[in-house]
């Protein structure tokens, strides 16, 4: 085997830089452009004039900017959601489908109903928020305790779940909820609508068309609960401590089954919660496709975030952009594929934070 | 509701799991867990798809197809085994990057007819009854190959020099390393071979079983399904296929159930309101979690478990040597 | 340079010449030397760290030297891996065995092999290995899988590995470790065999009694470095073989002061359980430990001991009864034994003890940081868990840059300062330590066996599952025997006889006791 140069690694022994893992993420959405970049232009695209699109399109107004900040509402509370599984190494895959029951589950305030219609505003947002974060543990509960229980791994079990809720959604649209036939619900009451920046246009002209919902405000809350769970609680040094080495927190007596579904309840919480905002905020009605694929996104942006709740909120406005942006630019699997490329590069890079690498040539290293 | 169609369309839609499966198993084997079936499986079907609309021919369609899905393993093949990443992670962004891939590429494909993989019957084979109508009968010729498929990978990972160093270098690598076989080079040559068989279960989709590209519903989760049959048939291919037929028939069966108006002598309900489909079409899922809590308690009872370095990057010197 | 032979006599089978290994931040070998004669039995000693392993890794392929020149039988070679060494007639038989648990005998001994070159006919290969084994005396079922097989027969495959590939340079790498007494005897017989039938034998170790048993010839390694270079066996002594290994005079003799035990600590009564495998692992153990006292457990690896420790401290489910202080643990969840006070030193300082990622603060808090000053029912103090850590770190001399440090930027010594830190500041009653000086240097080991015998003093009663013997003896009051789950007796550590505890260790005898 004579390879002209080898890829020699070695192991950091000294403690890596402040700026490092930070050069590196940004480097590596960067190259995940430049990547995505050559695919568009190689099938006869311009990404140049797609990326001066994008900008304009997602930064380029205050209205454009506030529809940016409200895709990156859900992704802030799903990426947080997937950031607490993950700080475990508990892979939960399925905040698509805890969004899906948390949007759900928000709806049956309003469509079963399960306070009076004609209840204060207050009344119904606090059942739907509630409800919503019920719906999600819910669906984050049974992958938990199966895990817990049989050891059955979460990945699959979360993965089809988020089906599974999909089409117990279309269930209920297509069916039983439709509204005339359609495949969507009726629209919710305006007390069942989250307040909007654009209500408060008549006060204050600048607000008009911008549809920044409460929702936002929710995940900024959250992302400080979830920061200080992992950072300052008892709670998060457990978790930490069973994501670090599941032997060990055994032998620190602790109870690790039940740490298992308490954090697959409260991640899938706070993806349904996302469902609930989505639902309250934007949509005000539930219908087929009302993510478009959140909780997949979530993910990449958990892991962008190095799992940090603050990195999260600001990963979340880049990816908002994207989708914001992917809905205008064709081909459509762009914004996908970016995305795929960009966890990609991320972890890859991760590798510059653990080992240094050089290469040598064959006959350097023969001398 | 025929038995004798639904055991045929379930040989046929089984195939694809088969192969997606047996790819998994080698990588798996071999201690690289690759959760990117989905994505490859659905590049594959698009490079399949589009080589057989542009030059013509099925069989060229088939090799992009497998190439394709190899290509892109090998991508999670230099993340994980060199750069030592988790898994997990690059396995899930390995999905996304085959369907982002798949889908910027497959623009305008949907509602093309390109030649398809032929299907054929079997001589004197076809005639046996019943069991010649239902295996050797009007299927793909990738069914078959399916068939052979099941003994031969069986035979090579326990039966050859081969294989033997295969499941070595999943169960300790670094034994095998002493031995001089290179850890690297067979975990990468299995992550490959995981990618293009990924790769031909998604071609088998698009060019022969249900063939068109209906863009990311063309695979629509069955890559995820075939990750979870490895883990229900503990790794050994032929519990695999069994599985892998057994699931195909099992959507076959849903699929019929919402046809006739009688069911069994009974008003079918689902007839009557067609929206209780939703129901049959989450079952699959479901019955995936079932299989997969009654694999996962089987394999706690037995002790069996997982190829012992699965997941573990492999670094010389370390963990005990 | 005593090495370089231009003379006829003898060739050499092995021949390193200045031999430097490097890793980062680390000379393993700094310009070794070290000859083997044809047909010798040549020691090669040093203590945990000396580099000894790195210098036969590279003999044997695994890493390459950054300088020097290794000759085998007279000839300039250049290994790249493994397979270079292997061709070249070297076998190596690893510390850590190198086998694959779920594949046969045959299989194992196949792997990596040219022949067969697709198709395995196994039958074929266990007549041929049977045959092999009849001429080197190596008995084990060729067809048997390796997990189900037991640590003695074990390192029978690997040397039967090395000699199926034609190796007539062999490298045994703390062979005797694992083994008991008798089997550690049979093992010498073998190395005996293997050099009347014309093969060379570089022997890793650091027992003196092995070395006048067995070995010819000598090479002491200290801290990378040679202090001893192929000397004849004749006239070393214990003491000046610790010199050569250690850089100063060791005292043997551990201080280890007479007193009474108190009351009943533990009380393990009827006590059966199962391993990993399903199979049973402990048989009806019952066995009294007091305040104050030492109890050790000596047997060889694989009997049960590490079930014992688990059960003990709730980490595996068992039936019969196990009682500390008074109170019911046996089949309850490990927090309660925690809540007693049980410390528990594990096995696998990096699997079990640490979390690898986390901080020495982290770590240090692993058993209290539910209680106050450090936490309470929902949240940490980090400010007092870092106060908690640095006292720690200072009264147990764990040398790291700062408390901040990740656990697995740790040398082994230091880790297992931090582990015996941990559980001597949280749990006070009973103490359970399983092999707490494996694999460090003398330094270490001195270090934490003045630790266990402090607890002693202070009234802990201890639980040592050891595979020294040596070290039993000295630090324990009493020492019980197990084999394949069963007590065979307890003998005084006092009047202990070695032949006997021997003799139980492998099933031929049972105490009266």
């Amino acid at each position: 085997m004579k390879n002209p140069f080898t890829l020699q690694i070695e192991k950091r022994s000294e403690d890596i830089p402040k700026w490092l893992p930070l050069v590196t993420s940004l480097g590596a959405v960067l190259v995940a452009f430049i990547f995505s970049g050559l695919v568009l232009k190689m099938i006869g695209g311009q990404p140049l004039r797609v990326l001066g699109f994008f900008f304009t399109a997602t930064f380029g107004s205050w209205g454009v900017f506030s529809d940016t900040l409200v895709k990156a509402t859900p992704l802030i509370m799903v990426g947080l959601a997937c950031s607490l599984a993950f700080k475990m190494k508990l892979w939960n895959i399925g905040a698509e489908g805890q969004f899906y029951l948390g949007a759900f589950f928000a709806s049956m305030v309003v469509l079963v109903p399960l306070v009076p219609p004609d209840s204060p505003k207050v009344v119904v947002l606090t059942a739907m928020v509630l409800m919503g974060m019920i719906g999600g543990a819910l669906w984050g509960f049974i992958p938990g305790i199966l895990k817990a229980k049989y050891n059955v791994n979460e990945i699959i079990t979360t993965l089809m779940l988020n089906y599974v809720a999909i089409y117990w959604n279309n269930y209920w649209i297509f069916g039983k909820w439709s509204d005339a036939g359609f495949q969507m619900t009726p629209m919710f009451e305006k007390t069942a609508w989250l307040p909007r920046l654009s209500d408060y246009a008549k006060q204050f002209n600048a607000l008009s068309g911008i549809t920044l919902h409460l929702g936002v405000v929710f995940g900024l809350i959250a992302a400080f609960v979830i920061w200080w769970i992992i950072e300052r609680s008892r709670w998060g040094y457990e978790i930490k401590l069973i994501g670090d080495n599941p032997k060990a927190a055994r032998y620190a007596g602790l109870n690790i089954s039940r740490n298992i579904i308490l954090v697959m309840m409260i991640s899938g919480a706070l993806a349904g919660l996302a469902g609930m905002a989505e639902v309250s905020g934007v949509v005000h009605r539930l219908q087929e496709r009302i993510s478009p694929g959140y909780g997949f996104s979530g993910i990449i942006v958990a892991w962008l975030s190095k799992l940090n709740p603050f990195a999260v909120i600001i990963v979340s406005i880049l990816f908002g952009a994207l989708i914001v942006a992917g809905r205008e630019i064709q081909p459509s699997g762009i914004a996908f594929l970016l995305q795929g490329t960009i966890l990609f590069m991320v972890i890859s890079s991760d590798v510059l934070l653990r080992y240094k690498i050089r290469l040598v040539r064959y006959n350097e290293e023969k001398a | 509701m025929n038995l004798e169609i639904i055991l045929h369309a379930g040989l046929a839609t089984g195939t694809i799991l088969l192969f997606a499966a047996i790819g998994e198993i080698f990588a798996e084997r071999a201690g690289v867990m690759n959760l990117g079936v989905e994505g490859m499986m659905l590049l594959g079907a698009m490079a399949g798809f589009s080589t057989s609309l542009a030059t013509q021919n099925a069989w060229l369609g088939l090799i992009m197809a497998i190439f394709a899905g190899g290509i892109l393993s090998l991508a999670h093949g230099l993340v994980t085994i060199h750069f030592q990443a988790d898994q997990v992670v690059s396995g899930l962004s390995l999905t996304f990057l085959g369907t982002g891939l798949a889908l910027v590429l497959g623009e305008g494909l949907t509602g093309q007819n390109p030649p398809l993989i032929p299907n054929v019957s079997l001589p004197i084979l076809a005639s046996i009854p019943f069991l010649g109508s239902v295996f050797f009968t009007n299927h793909s010729i990738l069914v078959y190959v399916g068939y052979l498929f099941i003994p031969l990978t069986w035979y090579y990972i326990y039966k050859t020099r081969p294989g033997m160093h295969l499941r070595a270098v999943g169960e300790k690598p670094s034994a095998a390393d002493t031995l001089g076989i290179n850890v690297y080079r067979v975990r990468y040559f299995y992550v490959f071979v995981g990618g293009c068989l990924a790769g031909l279960a998604g071609a088998t989709i698009s060019l022969s079983v249900s063939p068109g590209w209906y863009s990311s519903q063309t695979t629509s989760g069955q890559g995820w399904i075939a990750v979870a049959i490895v883990i229900f048939a503990q790794w050994n291919p032929v519990r695999a296929a069994v599985g892998g037929y057994l699931f195909g028939m099992l959507r076959r069966f849903i699929l019929d159930l919402q046809g006739p108006a009688l069911l069994f002598g009974f008003q079918n309900p689902i007839f009557m309101n067609h929206n209780l489909s939703f129901f049959l079409q989450m079952t699959p899922f479901l019955l995936t979690i079932v299989a997969l809590v009654w694999g996962s308690q089987a394999a706690m009872r037995k002790r069996l478990g997982s190829p012992a370095a699965l997941g573990i990057p492999y670094i010389r010197g370390e963990r005990g040597l | 340079m005593s090495s370089i032979s231009n003379q006829p006599s003898p060739p050499l089978a092995v021949e390193m010449h200045d031999i430097v290994i490097r890793f980062p931040g680390v000379l393993a070998n700094d310009h070794v030397n070290l000859t083997l004669k044809r047909g010798e039995i040549h020691a090669l000693l040093g203590e945990n760290g000396a580099g000894k392993s790195t210098l036969m890794n590279s003999l044997a392929g695994l890493y390459k030297p950054v300088s020097g020149v290794i000759k085998v039988n007279g000839e300039v070679v250049n290994f790249n891996s493994p397979r270079d060494a292997i061709s070249k007639g070297i076998g190596m038989v690893y510390q850590h065995f190198m086998l694959v648990p779920t594949q046969t005998v045959t299989e194992n001994i196949l792997l990596g092999l040219k022949e067969p070159r697709f198709f395995v006919n196994l039958s074929i290969y266990n007549k041929k290995i049977q045959a092999l084994q009849e001429q080197f005396g190596l008995r084990v079922d060729p067809s048997a899988q390796i997990w189900q097989l037991s640590v003695g027969e074990q390192q029978r495959v690997e040397i039967l590995k090395t000699l199926y590939r034609g190796a007539n340079i062999l490298i045994l790498d703390e062979p005797t470790a694992v083994l008991a007494p008798q089997e550690i005897d049979d093992l010498m017989k073998t190395m005996r065999r293997l050099v009347e039938q014309d093969k060379s034998i570089l022997f890793i170790t650091h027992k003196l009694n092995e070395v006048t048993a067995v070995a010819d010839r000598l090479t002491v390694l200290r801290k990378g470095k040679v202090t001893a270079e192929g000397i004849g066996i004749e006239g070393v002594t214990r003491e000046k073989l610790a010199e050569l290994m250690v850089g100063r005079k060791i005292i043997f003799q551990v201080d280890k002061k007479s007193q009474k035990p108190g009351e009943v600590v533990l009380e393990v009564k009827n006590v059966s359980a199962l391993n990993n495998k399903g199979f049973p692992a402990l048989k009806n153990v019952s066995i009294n430990l007091h305040q104050g006292e030492i109890l050790g457990f000596a047997g060889i690896a694989g009997n049960g001991q590490s079930e014992l420790a688990e059960v003990i401290t709730g980490l595996r489910s068992c039936s019969g009864s196990i009682k500390i202080n008074g109170k019911q643990v046996a089949n309850q969840p490990p927090g309660k034994s925690i809540d007693i006070g049980v410390s528990h030193i594990p096995e696998d300082r990096t699997g079990v003890g640490t979390a690898p990622n986390m901080s020495i603060t982290e770590n240090t808090i692993m058993k209290n940081y539910d209680q106050e000053p450090i936490g309470n029912r929902w949240k940490i103090n980090f400010t007092s868990a870092r106060e908690y850590a640095t006292r720690l770190k200072d009264k147990y001399e764990i040398l790291a840059p700062s408390i901040s440090t990740q656990a697995r930027k740790l040398s082994g010594g230091n880790l297992q300062k931090l582990i015996l830190a941990r559980e001597i500041s949280c749990c006070p009653s009973l103490m359970v330590a399983v092999q707490p000086t494996r694999g460090l240097d003398v330094g270490a080991i001195e270090a934490i066996q003045n630790l266990l015998l402090e607890q002693r003093e202070n009234g802990t009663a201890i639980l040592l599952i050891s595979e020294e013997l040596e070290e039993l003896l000295s630090l324990c009051d009493r020492i019980a025997v197990i084999y394949e789950g069963e007590l065979m007796g307890v003998v005084e550590a006092a009047d202990a006889n070695l032949t006997n505890i021997g003799l139980m260790m492998t099933g031929s005898m049972r105490s009266q006791a």
